[in-house]
C-alpha cells in the first residue's frame, strides 16, 4: 500500500502542451504513471504523444475516469486551473506551479476544502509512490519501494533525504512534497494522519524549514496521535531573520518561524531531529528497532 | 517587497486614509525648508527598510529651522543595521492624546487574514505580543467572505472607547483591507495610529509589505521598489534569475533548490565554516546561470572558497558542469573550489569536469568538509 496514489491512479495533466507540462508528462509516462488525459484550452482534439488533449477539465472528465489532476500552468493562471479542477470534482489536485499569488492560493485553499477535495501545493515537486505512480517532477530512479513515508516542504532537499534512505536500503511507501509557499493545500498534519493509517508505512521522515508554525503544530499532533516513529530535519538554521530564503514561506518574521522553536517542539514530541540528511537513515533505524 | 514609511503613507493617502502633512528630505537643507514651511515643532524620521530606527537615533524632534537642519544632518549621517540613511521624513509634531495599533496580515496557521488592534500602540508589536498579549485584540477575516461587520464592531469596542473613534477606525480598517487585497500586500500596519487633540485618528507611521509572487499584477507597486532593500549582488542575482541572499561568512555556495541551499549552509556551519551567501540556481539547466552565479560570488572579496552542490532532478549535472567550464573561461576563480554532483546526468557531468581537471564529489558531507578545510 501507499497513500493517495498507487498503480491504479488515473492522472490528468492541466497545461499538458506547455514546455514544462509536456516534458514532465512524458517523464511521468516513462516512469509508469497512468496519464490518461491532458487539458489545454483551445487545443482540444489534439494529442500529446498518445495522450488525448481536451479544452477543459469537465470535457476530460466526461471521457475518462480521473483520480488526480496535476497542474503545470503558469502562475498567473494557476488559481483558475485549480478552481476548474475543483469545480469538476477532481478528488486530488496537485499544483506544481511556483509563484502563485498568496491571496489567490488562500481563496483556493478554502474553495477546494469546501468541496470536500484535497489539494497539494502549489510550488511543490508533487508526490511519488515508488514502483507504482509518480505525479510530479522528482527523479524516479533515486527512489526505492518500501515502507518509509516522507513529507517535505522542499524539493531537492527531499531528493537528498530519499537518496540517503535508498542507499541505506530503506525504501519509501510514498514521498510527498507539500510545497514551500506560506499557504499550501495540505500540511504536515494532513499527511502524517494518512501515513499513520497506512498499514504499509512503518515510519515517517518529516522535512521542515524556517517560517510559519506548521512544524510546531505537527509536533503537537504527533505527540497526541502518532503511532509510528518520526524523524525530522529542519533547514535554514543559519538563515537571518527578515530575509526570504528562496521559498516564499521560508522567512523568519515577527519572531515566528525560528529553527530553534521548531527543533525544540519536535524533540519534545519524541521526534529525533537530524543535523544532516545523512543522519536520517540511522536515526530512523534506531527508532524502528 | 518592503517599502519606506513615506511610500506607505503616500499609498494610504491615495486610499483616503488621513496621514497629515509630510515632506521627504534628502539633505539637511531640504529638512530645514520643510520646517520653515510647516512651522512649529517637527519630527524628523530616518527612512530605512529595517526596524529599530528609534533606538538607533533615527528619530529626532526639532523646534526651529536651524535645529531641523542640524538633526536631519545627524540622521542622514547614520548607518542603521548596515543600511545608510539616504532620506528623512519631516512631519509636524502632532498633539497626540493616545496611540493605537492597527495591523493586517496573513495568519498562515489558520489560513485567514488577521486584523490586530491594540489600545497600547506606539511600541513594538512583537514586544507587546510577548509582554502583554491580552492587550492585542485579534480579529480573523475570511478573504472569500469579507469582513464580518457585526463582529468587527464588537472587536472595535474592545479597543476604542468612544463611538466617534470607532466609526473612524472602522472606515480605516475597511480601507486597509481593500488596499491589502488590491495591492496584494502581506502586511499593512499603522503604528502608531494616533488619536489627536483635534479628535481625529491619524496614521502616524506606515509599514507595508507586498507578496513577491503577486508583483506582476501591480506594476505601480513594483515601481516603488527601493534598490537599497537588496545588496548590489542581490540585485544582479535577481536580474540573472537567481535567488540570492548575502551572508557574512567566507564560503560561497551555489546550490539547486531553496531547501537544499539552506541545508547546505547549515551543514557548512555544522562543520565549522560560515556561508557567504544563499544561492539557488533554480530548476532550469541554463549554463549561463552558473556563469552569473560564479561572477556574483567572486565579486565578494570575503569569499575564500566556493562550494557547488547540485542534486540533479530537472537540473542536469552535465549542464551545470558545462556552465562551470564557461565560467572558468570568463572569471578567474582564485579561491578553492569544491563540486558535488549527483542525480540526473551526474556521470556525464563528472566526465566533463574531469577533462578540465576538476574532480566532482558525490557525498555532501565530504564535500562540505573539503571546502571548510581548503579555505
Amino acid at each position: 500500500m501507499s497513500i493517495l496514489i498507487d498503480e491504479n491512479t488515473n492522472v490528468l495533466v492541466q497545461g499538458i502542451t506547455g514546455r514544462d507540462g509536456s516534458f514532465h508528462a512524458r517523464t511521468m509516462i516513462g516512469d509508469g504513471t497512468k496519464i490518461v488525459a491532458g487539458v489545454t484550452p483551445g487545443k482540444g482534439g489534439q494529442k500529446m504523444d498518445e495522450v488525448p488533449v481536451y479544452n477543459s477539465v469537465p470535457e476530460a472528465m466526461k471521457a475518462h475516469k480521473i483520480d488526480v489532476s496535476v497542474i503545470f500552468v503558469p502562475a498567473p493562471y494557476a488559481a483558475a486551473a485549480i478552481k476548474e479542477a475543483a469545480d469538476a470534482g477532481v478528488p486530488l489536485i496537485i499544483c506544481i506551479t511556483e509563484g502563485v499569488p498568496v491571496n489567490e492560493v488562500l481563496v483556493m485553499y478554502h474553495y477546494v476544502k469546501s468541496k470536500g477535495l484535497r489539494m497539494i501545493g502549489p510550488n511543490c515537486p508533487g508526490l511519488i509512490s515508488p514502483g507504482k505512480s509518480k505525479i510530479g517532477i522528482m527523479p524516479a530512479k533515486i527512489h526505492l519501494q518500501g515502507n518509509i513515508g516522507v513529507i517535505s516542504r522542499s524539493g531537492t532537499l527531499t531528493y537528498e533525504v530519499v537518496h540517503a534512505l535508498t542507499t541505506n536500503g530503506m525504501g519509501q511507501s510514498t514521498c510527498v512534497g507539500i510545497g514551500g509557499d506560506p499557504i499550501v493545500g495540505s500540511g504536515f498534519i494532513d499527511l502524517l494522519d494518512l501515513f499513520n493509517q497506512d498499514a504499509n508505512t512503518a515510519g515517517v521522515v518529516m522535512i521542515g524549514e524556517i517560517g510559519g508554525e506548521d512544524e510546531e503544530a505537527a509536533a503537537a499532533w504527533i505527540k497526541a496521535n502518532m503511532k509510528k516513529p518520526v524523524v525530522g530535519f529542519i533547514s535554514g538554521r543559519t538563515a537571518p531573520p527578515g530575509k526570504r530564503m528562496g521559498h516564499a514561506g521560508a522567512i523568519i518574521s515577527g519572531g515566528k518561524g525560528t529553527p530553534e522553536a521548531k527543533v525544540k517542539a519536535l524533540e519534545e514530541a519524541g521526534v529525533r531531529v537530524a543535523n544532516t540528511p545523512s543522519e536520517i537513515p540511522g536515526l530512523l533505524k534506531k527508532k524502528l528497532g | 517587497m518592503n517599502i519606506h514609511e513615506y511610500q506607505g503613507k503616500e499609498l494610504f493617502a491615495s486610499y483616503g486614509i488621513d496621514i497629515g502633512p509630510q515632506v521627504v528630505a534628502r539633505t539637511p537643507q531640504e529638512a530645514k525648508a520643510a520646517q520653515e514651511k510647516m512651522g512649529g515643532t517637527v519630527v524628523i524620521k530616518a527612512q530605512v527598510l529595517v526596524g529599530g530606527r528609534g533606538k538607533a537615533g533615527g528619530v529626532k524632534v526639532a523646534k526651529t529651522a536651524q535645529e531641523a537642519e542640524q538633526k536631519a544632518k545627524e540622521i542622514l549621517d547614520l548607518t542603521i543595521k548596515g543600511l545608510k540613511v539616504e532620506k528623512v521624513l519631516v512631519v509636524p509634531a502632532a498633539d497626540i492624546k493616545k496611540e493605537y495599533y492597527l495591523g493586517l496580515t496573513l495568519d498562515r496557521f489558520n489560513k485567514k487574514l488577521i486584523l490586530m488592534m491594540s489600545a497600547s500602540g506606539g511600541v513594538d508589536i512583537e514586544e507587546l505580543a510577548v509582554t502583554k498579549p491580552e492587550e492585542i485584540i485579534k480579529f480573523p477575516i475570511d478573504a472569500s467572505v469579507g469582513i464580518d461587520k457585526d463582529g468587527l464592531d464588537k472587536a472595535l469596542t474592545q479597543v476604542f472607547e468612544k463611538p466617534e473613534l470607532i466609526s473612524q477606525a472602522r472606515d480605516v480598517i475597511q480601507t486597509m483591507y481593500k488596499m491589502y487585497l488590491e495591492k496584494e500586500c502581506s502586511l499593512v500596519e499603522i503604528n502608531p495610529y494616533g488619536y489627536l487633540a483635534n479628535g481625529k485618528l491619524q496614521a502616524l507611521d506606515a509599514k507595508v509589505n507586498f507578496d513577491d509572487n503577486a508583483l506582476f499584477k501591480n506594476p505601480e507597486v513594483e515601481a516603488m521598489r527601493n534598490p537599497e532593500e537588496n545588496s548590489a549582488d542581490e540585485i544582479t542575482a535577481r536580474e540573472a534569475g537567481l535567488s540570492f541572499v548575502s551572508m557574512d561568512g567566507d564560503i560561497g555556495c551555489i546550490v539547486n533548490g531553496a531547501g537544499l541551499a539552506m541545508a547546505t549552509m547549515d551543514i557548512i556551519k555544522l562543520f565549522g565554516g560560515e556561508p557567504a551567501n544563499f544561492l539557488d540556481v533554480g530548476g532550469s539547466s541554463n549554463p549561463n546561470k552558473v556563469v552569473s552565479a560564479i561572477k556574483i560570488i567572486m565579486n565578494n572579496p570575503k569569499v575564500r572558497g566556493i562550494l557547488i552542490n547540485i542534486f540533479g532532478g530537472i537540473t542536469r549535472c552535465d549542464d551545470i558542469a558545462n556552465g562551470l567550464l564557461m565560467a572558468t573561461k570568463q572569471v578567474d576563480i582564485t579561491v578553492p573550489l569544491v563540486v558535488r554532483l549527483i542525480g540526473t546526468n551526474d556521470k556525464e557531468g563528472r566526465e566533463i569536469l574531469q577533462k578540465a581537471g576538476i574532480e566532482a564529489r558525490t557525498d555532501l558531507n565530504e564535500a562540505v568538509k573539503a571546502i571548510v578545510a581548503a579555505r
